[in-house]
């Protein structure tokens, strides 16, 4: 739910990220918190365990310029991977105005993945948010591990697409991040939408603000 | 039917006065020491009162996460929700109120003042603030309604920004 207050001039946005456990999320808002200058972020908070597991949530808020005069701040949150923590994991997508989904690469964590994508649908409809509508997108990352699957398989487990029923929007749509790509195209006679995706090593910091800015960008827009 | 996503709402700068006049009646009449206004999704929309020695974003976030926590215990003890915490110190205190399932006001305060009173100015001033923020949301576009914001117009700056 972005919140635009006049007084201050600010516009303030929630971003989630969500994933399966040890996928990288929080790796990507330390990254954030390393390299923007003290003056355009917040404190960083962690509920975590004393093994520094995700319990409740990280946060992190930044500030990404200005636009018509107004401050855009971001509110970063990561919810605990782990399955056990659902109840925790929903409270934090309340508001949310957009979401990134952290994959974890690994072949081996094919099913955590597709488990936690599974939740994150169950989550936002059970708020009545519709994804397929939101700002959303999903980071694959980890992609220097030998193990990490090819990107194509990754694809068609966690971003099959659905169907686009409009037909204002039955047209190809050409993928920005991936040029000859596209994020809506006919697949067997019908008319598929899939979320942009991108590459990540969050560790060391690869394709973290490349997400953040897209993810931004997507929520701006919803406001233009 | 499913909402896009939560929809976006402002705060003008005669709803902000309006809101600081309700929490420094507040703090006049209860003697607290200061209090915030959070709203559910853990953004800090106005504080009044002494000035806070800690981060009030972080805070805020907290505090938001604080109730919807509390919200769902309520619910698996059959409870709707809890309408206000407090959370007792040695020193400091602190009193969380819902104002219109909307937001959540926040009243520090010490022993120069009891939670009982703090309590019962609360219960005023939420009731008073709860009309400003139904009138609020009034005003905001229904969800799904045509959500001509307030970056209308801006799509090259917003690209200039972060990238085409």
């Amino acid at each position: 739910m972005s919140m635009i207050n006049y007084a201050s001039r600010e516009i303030n946005c929630k971003l989630v990220y969500y994933g399966p456990g040890l996928g990288g999320k929080t790796t990507n808002l330390e990254h954030v918190y390393q390299k923007v200058s003290p003056d355009a972020r917040g404190k960083m908070v962690s509920l975590a365990t004393e093994t520094e597991r995700t319990l409740f949530f990280d946060f992190l808020p930044v500030d990404l310029g200005t636009i018509r005069g107004f401050k855009t701040r971001f509110h970063l949150y990561t919810v605990p991977g782990q399955v056990y923590y659902n109840a925790s994991r929903k409270l934090i997508l309340k508001g949310v105005d957009g979401v990134v989904f952290v994959a974890d690469s690994q072949i081996e964590r094919m099913e955590a993945n597709i488990e936690s994508m599974q939740n994150l649908y169950d989550n936002m409809a059970q708020y009545g948010y519709d994804l397929t509508k939101i700002p959303f997108l999903i980071q694959y990352n980890k992609r220097d591990l030998p193990n990490a699957a090819p990107i194509k398989d990754l694809q068609a487990a966690l971003n099959p697409g659905w169907p686009v029923e409009d037909p204002a929007k039955q047209k190809e749509l050409p993928d920005p991040y991936h040029a000859g790509e596209r994020l809506i195209q006919l697949v067997d006679d019908q008319w598929v939408e899939r979320v942009p995706y991108l590459e990540s090593v969050a560790i060391t910091g690869e394709g973290v603000f490349d997400t953040l800015k897209a993810v931004a960008k997507l929520v701006l827009k919803t406001l233009s | 039917m499913a909402e896009i996503a939560a929809s976006s709402w402002s705060l003008d700068e005669n709803d902000y006065r309006r809101i600081l006049e309700h929490m420094n009646a507040l703090l006049q009449e209860s003697s607290a020491r200061c209090a915030l206004l959070v709203d559910r999704a853990g953004q800090l929309l106005a504080n009044a009162g002494e000035q806070i020695s800690f981060d009030p974003t972080a805070f805020a976030s907290l505090t938001a996460a604080d109730f919807s926590a509390n919200d769902q215990l309520a619910k698996m003890i059959g409870e709707p929700e809890f309408a206000s915490l407090f959370h007792q110190g040695e020193k400091e205190s602190m009193y969380l109120a819902d104002v219109a399932r909307r937001v959540i006001l926040v009243v520090l305060f010490d022993q120069r003042t009891t939670v009982g009173m703090v309590r019962l100015k609360v219960k005023q001033t939420v009731i008073e603030l709860a009309k400003v923020f139904d009138e609020m949301f009034k005003r905001a576009p229904a969800p799904g309604a045509d959500r001509k914001g307030v970056l209308e117009g801006a799509e090259d700056e917003i690209d200039k920004l972060f990238g085409a």
